[in-house]
């Protein structure tokens, strides 16, 4: 038969032509479609500030965060003071800038550490299947009995930091916590959504044509799989960082004189009915930054889904 | 059209090293006495039954049955993608060139998988990964088992997909699976299987997800490159009609059990086996206008419970307390046929 034959028989949708090129992975296809929506540019731009913020505080501002002018407490916002002066007459936008760093680490790095650990978990319970699934299953399931706050309360209120405690060390405090108590809801995500990919007939294809395990899992369970691990992490990003706030605005989190949005707003709540700025910047700033992980996420998952292409 | 290559020609091509799987007097595959169980909580269901065929290069083998009939399990066990547990192979090997699969380590056994013994599914859309492109994935198979560069082997998935017959291939590369009609999914399906150049493929109900005139297409395709390729091609379906024109030898199964070999001519033209001929009074013809399409009653066995003696025995219409107590081997009957009935004389005289 020859290709003419074929064509004039085909189905006529086929002949829609794609535009010529070389085919690509999954990831550069990815980014092609990320490029065109605008959502991606402004969760990203904002994502980038954040992180700007957090590596170099300086380039914002030189006002220095623990300059305390007392005479000028809760001074509203003017030309000279942006965002105000707090109870202590420290500059509020300063501070803000600079407690952009623990928020955005803790932030950062409880997703980086709970979205590993949960799906490599996760990956090995579904694909493994019979003891190994029953065993890391069980697992996750004390740990998901433990309500994240309430165990983050009791962990920080048991290892307690001093004044001479690093703040580095009190961050990774965080990290470590929410990382502990995080990781049962990606495991448990990740588990279901192998469990659905596994028994895809393109998996057995996989297995007819000489895949090993290892490529099977690489190529095709893992990238049929990830997309609501994506979501979720991205919003639990989120969550992180204003858990981070929550246990710093219950005095356990990070503490003054260490500067993050939670201990701006724990600090704000003397005096909030009369000086109510106090609490908006870096509850805006606390929003914008979830708000634009939750985005990203978005976009992301959308971008590696070719059905929606 | 890209060039024709025969399955020397292309080995040499892929620069592939020598295949230390040789056919003996063309001799491929040979099933012996193959025994397949499911453990499951309803009890220890026996999905083959001591089945026993081989596949010669060139040739293609048909094996017909209706669903759970243990065509597909069969087809499994040899490609070694069983799950096991539940599934279970208690008896039975099967050699690939003189080579017991059944024995081998997995991973030497994973090497044969695509560039010896390949397959082919039933839904091609699902068959497919689908979140890579088509041509990325029949890439794939030459990036990792052929060792060649990106765009060596995109180049050869173009050549493939155009040797499937896929129109605009080059354009077409980097199409996702849910781009194309069902009809191209199966010969991207096809591409996949065969790039390796396999020496035998076995097809699971290729058409059965197809339209018609798709179909045709399709088993045409296939039977030009299993004689283009020399392959052994194993054909697994419920279809008489689709076998017909493309297999040399049809195996019946029935229960587990092969029950009826013969070639394709002689079956359709004198069935061997009561259940054979239930099947081809089953197709509707169209000498036999107005009246009722006459069917075999009842329902195949629950394969937990297969009935003593000939499993066929509860359906037929000539069973006889023989039936009930003695199960039929599988014998030769006529020069070149076998059946499994204790009547199989009487069946072959109409």
């Amino acid at each position: 038969m020859t290709n003419a034959a074929i064509s004039a028989t085909a189905d006529p949708s086929l002949d829609a032509g794609e535009p010529a090129g070389e085919a690509h992975s999954l990831t550069s296809d990815a980014w092609r479609l990320l490029r065109r929506r605008p959502i991606f540019w402004v969760s990203a731009g904002l994502i980038l500030l954040f992180l700007l913020m957090a590596i170099a505080p300086g380039l914002f501002t030189n006002t220095s965060p623990t300059a305390a002018v007392l005479k000028e407490s809760r001074a509203t916002p003017s030309t000279e003071n942006w965002f105000g002066r707090d109870v202590q007459g420290y500059d509020i936008y300063a501070r803000t800038i600079y407690g952009a760093r623990a928020s955005i680490m803790v932030g950062v790095l409880a997703t980086l550490f709970t979205t590993l650990l949960g799906a490599l978990l996760g990956i090995v319970a579904g694909f493994a299947g019979g003891w190994v699934d029953t065993l890391i299953s069980r697992i996750t399931d004390v740990f998901f009995a433990i309500p994240l706050l309430l165990g983050g309360i009791l962990f920080m209120s048991t290892f307690q930091s001093d004044v001479n405690t690093s703040y580095f060390v009190i961050v990774m405090k965080v990290v470590l916590v929410l990382a502990l108590l995080g990781w049962p809801s990606i495991t448990r995500l990740m588990r279901s959504s192998v469990l659905q990919v596994k028994p895809n007939d393109y998996v057995q294809a996989a297995r007819a044509l000489g895949a090993s395990p290892w490529r099977i899992i690489r190529q095709h369970i893992l990238p049929n799989a990830m997309a609501p691990v994506i979501v979720v992490s991205t919003i639990n990003l989120g969550v992180y960082i204003a858990v981070e706030a929550t246990l710093s605005y219950l005095g356990i989190g990070l503490t003054p004189p260490a500067i993050s949005w939670g201990v701006a707003i724990s600090a704000a709540q003397s005096g909030l009915r009369s000086a109510p700025h106090m609490l908006l910047f870096p509850a805006m700033f606390l929003s914008l930054a979830v708000l634009a992980f939750i985005m990203l996420g978005d976009a992301v998952r959308d971008a590696f889904d070719p059905k929606t292409r | 059209m890209s060039t024709i290559s025969t399955r020397r020609g292309n080995r040499a091509e892929a620069a592939a090293a020598p295949s230390k799987y040789q056919p003996q007097d063309g001799l491929l595959l040979e099933v012996d006495d193959l025994f397949v169980e499911f453990h499951t909580d309803d009890g220890v269901a026996k999905a083959i039954n001591g089945v026993s065929f081989d596949l010669r290069q060139g040739e293609t083998l048909a094996i017909l049955g209706e669903s759970g009939s243990g065509k597909s399990v069969t087809a499994q066990a040899i490609m070694g993608i069983l799950d096991m547990p539940p599934a279970k192979i208690p008896a039975g090997q099967v050699r690939y060139c003189g080579h017991d699969l059944l024995t081998m380590p997995e991973d030497e056994r994973r090497k044969t998988r695509g560039p010896e013994i390949s397959m082919i599914f039933q839904d091609a859309l699902s068959s497919l990964n689908p979140v890579f492109p088509v041509g990325w994935q029949i890439a794939e198979m030459f990036r990792k088992h052929r060792g060649l560069n990106k765009s060596e082997s995109l180049d050869r998935a173009v050549r493939l997909m155009e040797r499937v017959q896929i129109p605009a291939a080059k354009e077409r590369v980097k199409a996702y699976p849910h781009q194309f009609s069902g009809g191209m999914r199966q010969r991207i399906m096809i591409a996949m299987a065969i790039a390796l150049d396999p020496a035998v493929l076995i097809a699971d109900e290729p058409t059965t997800a197809l339209d018609v005139t798709v179909q045709a297409q399709i088993m045409s395709l296939l039977e030009e490159l299993q004689q283009e390729r020399e392959m052994g091609l194993i054909l697994i379906t419920h279809d008489l009609g689709v076998v017909a024109d493309v297999a040399d030898k049809i195996a019946v199964m029935y229960a587990g059990r092969i029950v009826e070999r013969a070639d394709v001519y002689d079956i359709y033209a004198r069935p061997g086996h009561p259940y054979t001929r239930g099947l081809l009074d089953s197709i509707p013809r169209l000498d036999q206008k107005g009246q009722t399409l006459s069917a075999i009653g009842g329902l195949p066995p629950n394969l937990t419970k297969i009935p003593a003696g000939c499993a066929f025995n509860p359906r037929c219409r000539m069973a006889d307390h023989v039936c009930r107590t003695d199960l039929p081997p599988l014998r030769e009957v006529e020069p070149g046929r076998e059946s499994a009935c204790h009547f199989a004389e009487e069946v072959l005289r109409g």
